[in-house]
């Protein structure tokens, strides 16, 4: 399997280059990854070929253009197994998402004394919009705690969610942890409270086969950019009853049904949400990175994945001094894998690392409420994504021990 | 390259400062307190003032960081106990300037061992863990009230 793997870092042009004289590592996937030629190729083409403002022209190219960018919400549809193409919602990432539930549904459908639950692995993007939200409201924002290996206590979920419920909030794998949440069964235990499900899509959606459905969730949000599409492209996902009934937040041209000097209609959803100009290249690009990871399989994507944590992760585990947050079993886990090393600042070891040509990430990953709870003030990571190899891990792993021969003689 | 390179920024002195810290923890009696953070890292450092007659009479700082902010920290405190605020004012420029490459002739006059850290110019993503203690001192030394004042880095400094 080992050399058949890297025939997919070959259609990404920016892997092929050095870093303070290494050849590049990419170990930080989970912030943004990287993107295919043929995404880079379909932005492009977009731009030479069949730029327009979208629903507003007669002209060929107005056509082109709307036809392409509705042509992805299917696309995008079908990808996530969502039952209609009017409930895929563009946005410009998982943050904006997450706000306009909190901001629209959750405005309007949350009171005083109500319950709003997350836990201790959310990102900030999927905590202080509700935390928030429970400040305007007067709700309480409650915590899900975790396991000693960092997944959901699902004692935790029963305690926490009650008849007060009104939305509960996960993410569906955790940037920090490298676990996947059991979405399904948390949906049906909210459901039975008559709480709505959100999901965090951020982390899983490119990494897995996602089926909102089979999650059971009301909203799921992710963004484009770390799939392998541009940035400042991102989908809310949501089910038509709920969108139906959600005001718009943002008004002017294209949500608009009929403009009156006193009155406004809106259009449907996901129309009435998608207020101005939208970001049209970020949508073909984002189709561009949907037909490239569909191609290949959302499973074998993932076995490929897994087939390198499974071979890295007991490497960095025999690395004395170094500590794995999460899961120990590589069967349990994502391609995230968040560390610290000895005494040793993450942002030492992170400028260590770079040193040797390996890219990762240190610090609090927009996870402050967390390295509170696992007590410490940051960690490292490396995210694998599907153009990683074994051999980027031993890169990793031989990078992280010439480090800690660095800085043997003692630090902090 | 590996890790060769780095021993322009942990220098054998910025490790051992770094490891034993000057000044570490907190004055009985502070004119100054202040707590900086650095949002993009989580770093927090907190820094107490003593003046007398116009100049620093003690310091001390606590707080988590990495190598760089502590090291840099310890040496600061070194360096501007017996300086008035117009003294450290022009330490904290010279020192902002030479860890983002512009190193001027004085340095080593003007920094005394906290020049070692001018190698922090190689690193770019490492500039704000060297200013952060030098932005805490010249916060504190300017305020002219007792208040605690909490300031945040700018993302772009
Ligand atoms: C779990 C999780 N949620 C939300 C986000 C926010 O995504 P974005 O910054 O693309 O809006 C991220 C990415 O940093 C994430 O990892």
């Amino acid at each position: 399997m080992g050399k058949k793997m890297n025939s997919y870092a070959e259609d990404f042009p920016i892997l092929k280059q050095k870093v303070n004289d290494e050849q590049l590592v990419y170990l930080d996937n989970a912030a943004t990854a990287q993107k295919p030629r043929a995404v880079i190729e379909a932005i492009t083409d977009y731009y030479y070929h069949d730029n327009a403002n979208v629903h507003r022209g007669v002209h060929t190219l107005a056509e082109r253009a709307t036809k392409d960018f509705e042509d992805v919400r299917s696309k995008v549809a079908h990808f996530i197994n969502a039952p209609s193409k009017d409930e895929v919602i563009y946005t410009k990432g998982t943050t904006e998402g997450l706000n306009w539930v909190a901001a629209s549904y959750g405005q309007t459908h949350v009171k005083a004394g109500d319950e709003i639950v997350i836990s201790y692995m959310e990102h900030h993007s999927n905590l202080v919009p509700w935390q928030q939200l429970a400040h305007r409201t007067g709700a309480k924002l409650k915590y899900i705690s975790l396991q000693p290996d960092g997944q959901l206590d699902m004692s935790s979920v029963r305690q926490e969610i009650t008849d007060k419920t009104a939305i509960v909030a996960l993410a569906h794998a955790s940037n920090v942890l490298g676990v996947v949440n059991p979405l399904a069964e948390i949906s049906r235990i909210a459901h039975e409270h008559g709480a709505i499900m959100v999901a965090d899509g951020a982390q899983s959606t490119p990494h897995m086969k996602i089926d909102v459905q089979e999650l059971g969730v009301d909203f799921f949000a992710f963004s484009g950019h770390k799939l392998m599409a541009p940035t400042g492209i991102g989908i809310l996902w949501g089910k038509s009853e709920l969108l139906d009934e959600m005001p718009p937040l943002e008004f002017g041209g294209e949500m608009i049904d009929w403009v009156q000097l006193q009155e406004t209609t809106f259009k449907k959803a996901p129309w009435k949400f998608e207020g101005g100009t939208q970001n049209i290249a970020g949508v073909v690009g984002l189709g561009a990175a949907i037909d490239y990871l569909e191609k290949i399989g959302m499973d074998n994507v993932q076995k490929q994945e897994r087939a390198v944590v499974q071979a890295v992760l007991p490497e960095l585990q025999q690395i004395e001094g170094l500590t794995i947050y999460g899961p120990q079993d590589a069967q349990k886990r994502t391609g995230v894998i968040s560390f610290n090393l000895d005494n040793l600042h993450p942002h030492d070891v992170a400028t260590a690392l770079d040193m040797e040509g390996v890219a990762i990430r240190a610090g609090h990953h927009c996870a402050q409420p967390l390295m509170e709870y696992l007590n410490v003030p940051a960690t490292a990571r490396a995210s694998f994504y599907l153009y990683n190899t074994i051999e980027d891990g031993q890169r990793l792993v031989e990078a992280i021990k010439a480090t800690k021969e660095f800085f043997k003689n003692g630090t902090i | 390259m590996a890790l060769s390179k780095l021993e322009n920024l942990y220098r054998q002195m910025i490790l051992e400062h770094a490891t034993h810290p000057h000044h570490h923890g907190s004055l009985k009696k502070a004119d100054q307190d202040i707590e900086l953070r650095n949002p993009t890292c989580g770093d927090v450092l907190t820094l107490q003032v003593e003046l007398k007659d116009g100049k620093v009479a003690d310091i001390a700082f606590s707080g988590s960081g990495c190598t760089i902010s502590q090291a840099s920290a310890s040496m600061m405190t070194d360096e501007v106990v017996g300086k008035t605020p117009e003294q450290i004012g022009k330490m904290v420029v010279a020192f902002s300037e030479m860890v983002t490459g512009n190193e001027s002739d004085d340095v080593d006059e003007l920094l005394g061992d906290a020049a070692i850290l001018a190698g922090v110019a190689q690193f770019p993503a490492r500039i704000k863990c060297a200013t952060l203690a030098w932005k805490a001192i010249y916060q504190a030394v300017k305020a002219d009230d007792k208040k605690s004042t909490v300031g945040f880095l700018r993302h772009d400094e």
